[in-house]
Order: structure tokens, then sequence, then C-alpha cells
């Protein structure tokens, strides 16, 4: 993987005419995990949509710029809450699928391992409607880690999973993900908690920074100075609404 | 298995329940066999007709295999060419309405007059029944990809192209089976309107010639002929569409 890239977002965006956030200025440090929470409607998916360059249905008035100077068009990776997976394609077939859609020819040995990797190696052959939620969720983790992106946009990907397939993916992610530039986007502060290098609270106001433990992610998710960042985050994220 | 032979035994106890109405019907009602002619009746004329019957119906049969086939291709390829660019969706849209808001009954005679008496005339009839159907339903298919899949694909940097023979064809199978339904029950039409306007073969010639000799029971028997190869085709199809949307789409849909 190439080196990531640091990000800095700086600007303000409306819906026809109404203010969705104003001015603000969000940074993402190179290979760090920086979280976003916040009420729906705040525009966080905006923001994540912004920087994965997608329509937005937002007008934003600002600029998204990598560190580097390079555009950041091809160096991104998005992983969402819906899996996406095509259901007519096999998890071989979906983890490949960015080769195919860009008409490369897939390194099927790295596809392999990768899907060994999320322990799926015994689904390798198996279509998506006969897997679990949190089987699904892997599969789509390991198309993401295939594109080998070196930012990695996720748009609250673990929401619907159970407790314990969440708890699973969160470390699974985390680890495979660790040193890439990501922005994690999520309702949930206990994920904050557990994966963030910085974490931030959105509202109509703009961003204000949430405290983190001193250790490094992936935290346990039952340590104690991860439960209280969680706490914490949860007290701000109600009172702010 | 169980299911496939338990569908065979409702549709057998719908066939004998449906030709118990009609024989009841003819004594219930005392019409004479020129009026309605009874199942006995039509099925023996069936028999000793049958060589001709046969005939007539490979014609017929041959006419809408052939108009379903070039039909289908014609309107995938509308529908690909609409999903690919805008400016034929402009273009092209309207005036594809404007042509199936034309009956395809009127146009048979034109049909005729420059295609001839022969296949060709009724070949082309069923396509156009058909390809308003397969085109439109495909067409939807291809629009309907839910977003979250183009914008993966975009961010995977896919080319436009691929988007659209590796997510949007896909992803409209289970419309384009709905649209090959569609076009498996109306091609028969087709095939027999254009017979009906001026044909010397075909199950839908032999209909209008038994009819204008008062051997009705030949027309019946023709008529039953044509309902028979109509069901088969919809089955055909239907499973076909089944298994399309099953490989496509998953067991739910």
């Amino acid at each position: 993987m190439v080196r990531p890239p640091s990000i800095v977002l700086e600007g303000e965006a409306s819906i026809a005419g109404a203010r969705l956030f104003s001015k603000l200025r969000l940074e993402l440090p190179a290979g760090r995990w920086t979280s976003l929470l916040g009420a729906s409607g705040v525009g966080k998916s905006t923001l994540l949509r912004l920087m994965a360059g997608l329509d937005t249905g937002a007008d934003f008035d600002g600029a998204i710029a990598a560190g580097d100077g390079a555009p950041l068009t091809g160096r991104v990776a998005f992983m969402s809450q819906n899996d996406l997976l095509a259901p007519w394609l096999d998890v071989t077939g979906n983890v490949i699928l960015g080769a195919r859609l860009r008409g490369e020819k897939p390194d099927m040995q790295r596809a392999n391992a990768l899907i060994a990797r999320v322990g799926l190696a015994a689904h390798a052959r198996q279509f998506p409607h006969t897997l679990s939620g949190g089987q699904r969720q892997r599969a789509s983790l390991a198309r993401t880690l295939m594109e080998d992106r070196p930012v990695v946009l996720l748009d609250e990907p673990f929401s619907s999973l159970d407790a314990q397939s969440r708890a699973d993916i969160q470390e699974l992610a985390g680890e495979l993900l660790a040193d890439r530039t990501v922005l994690l986007v999520t309702h949930e502060p206990g994920e904050a908690a557990r994966l963030s290098h910085q974490a931030f609270l959105m509202n109509a106001h703009g961003l204000s920074e949430l405290p983190l433990p001193p250790s490094s992610p992936v935290r346990a998710v039952d340590a104690q100075d991860t439960l209280a960042a969680q706490a914490e985050m949860f007290r701000r994220l109600r009172s702010a609404a | 298995m169980n299911a496939i032979a338990g569908s065979f035994l409702r549709g057998a106890f719908a066939l004998v329940f449906g030709l118990g109405l009609w024989q009841f019907v003819v004594w219930a009602t005392g019409a004479p066999p020129f009026i309605l002619p009874g199942p006995a009746r039509v099925f023996s004329k069936l028999w000793e007709m049958r060589e001709l019957i046969a005939e007539n119906a490979l014609v017929t049969i041959t006419q809408i295999i052939i108009g379903m086939i070039l039909g289908t291709a014609l309107g995938v390829s509308t529908a690909l060419q609409l999903a690919m660019s805008p400016l034929s969706r402009l273009l092209m849209r309207p005036l594809i309405v404007f042509a199936q808001a034309i009956p395809v009954f009127a146009l048979a005679p034109v049909l005729t007059l420059w295609l001839g008496y022969g296949m060709a005339s009724k070949i082309l009839t069923v396509v156009l029944i058909i390809y308003f159907p397969v085109a439109s339903a495909f067409y939807d298919g291809l629009m309907a990809t839910p977003q979250g899949y183009l914008d993966l694909a975009r961010v995977m940097g896919a080319s436009p192209l691929r988007t659209i023979f590796r997510l949007r064809v896909p992803h409209a199978m289970p419309a384009f089976a709905s649209g090959l339904r569609l076009a498996a029950v109306s091609a028969p039409f087709g095939a027999v309107i254009g017979e009906w306007v001026g044909a010397s073969r075909g199950l839908g010639h032999l209909m209008l010639l038994a009819n204008g000799r008062a051997q009705t029971d030949l027309m019946f028997a023709a008529l039953i002929v044509l309902a028979a190869f109509t069901v088969a085709l919809y089955f055909f199809i239907d499973r076909l569409g089944a298994w399309l949307t099953r490989r496509f789409a998953g067991p739910v849909g």
C-alpha cells in the first residue's frame, strides 16, 4: 500500500438554501482513525460522501484536499451500512468486483488470502443470501481491503449487526485497516471509543472534540477507560441534541 | 419433485373441471354443434384433422418463436441503448411510446402489404407486440439499480460501460423476466393477428377458414392447439424467469 495521506475538509454545506452545517474544518491525520459521532441529519454522511467524491444532494462551498497535494480520486475505499454485496456473485466474486468493474485482471491469490483473513475461507463459494449479517459484512470488509486504498471511509458499517458480531468485526476492521487514514461515521459511542485515534461530535454548530483514553486502538470492549470514554461521549451526544 | 407432481395434479383437476363446465353449457343451452360443439366433438375433429392442424400449427409456432427471439433481442438492445445514453433517452423514448400507442391490429394490413403473405409479416407483428413490454420492463430494471451499488462502483473507479454490464444488467434480470412473461402471453396474439389480416397458412388462417365454412368444431380444435401452445410457452418462460430471478437476486428476490 502507498503511504496514506492526511485529509483536510473545510467548508459549509446547505440543501436547497437551508444550512446543513456551517463552516467547519475536519482534519483526518495520516494513517489514523477519526470517528464522527452525531445525531441523524447533521450531515455526517454528507461529509463522508464529499470525501468519497459522491453526489450528496447538498451544495458544498469549500475544499477537500489531501496533505500530499495529490487528488483523492482513486485513493479511497468506501463501506456502508448496507453490505452492498451483489446477490448474483459468490463471496470471491464480490471480493474481486472492483477489479472486474475496472476491467483489470483480479489477483486471485490475494483475494483468497483476504477471504481467509476475514474468516470466510470455508464460505468463499457461497452466495450472500446464505451468509449471516456478520459474515456478509466480513465479505464486504474483504472487498474493501482488496481495493487496497490508503483512505477508507466507513459509513456506519457495523450498525445493523448484533452486539457480538459487531464487537468481532470492529476488532477485525481495526486490525486490518490500521495504518490507513480512516473516517468512521457512527451513531454508536462505544464504537468510536474503541476504534478511534480522535473523535468528534458533529452538530449544527460544527465539530467538537470528544475525549478518548490514552491507550491506542483497538481498545477492549470492557476496559474501564473505554467504558468511561463511551459514557462521556454518550452524555455529550445526548446533551448536544 | 413433489411440488411439480402436485402442480400437475392441480392442472389435471382444473382441466377436467373446465371440460365438464364446457360440456354442461352445451347440454344446458342445447346449442347446435355449429354454434357450440361439445368437447368430445372438438377432440375427435382434432384427431381427424391432426395433419392439417399440425401443419398449420408448425407455421404459427415457428413465427411465434422467431418473433419472440427477434423481439426480445430488439427490446434488450433498445433498453441498453436507453440506459447508456441520456441523449437517446431524450430522443427515442417518446418515439417508442408513440409507436406502442399505435394498435398492432391497425398496422397489420400495412405490414402484409409491405412484406407479403408469408411468414415475415407475422414475425414482424409478433416482434412489434412483444418489443415494448420487453424493452420497457428491462429498461426500468436497468434504471432501478440501488444508488448504493452505483456509489460503490464510482468509488471503485468503474468504467460506465462495465457498470452497466456488471451491475445494472444483473440487477435488471428479475425485471427482464417479468417482461419475458408478458411477451410469452402476447406473442401468439401477434402471430394470429398477422394471419387474420392475410395468410395462406397458420392456425389463425385455419380458424378464419373454418369459421367461414361454419366448421366450428375445427375452429375450436385449432383454438385449443394455439391455447395449449401458449400455456406451454408461458410455463417454459415462467420457469426461465424464476431461474433468472433466483440466480441474480437470491431467493428473497
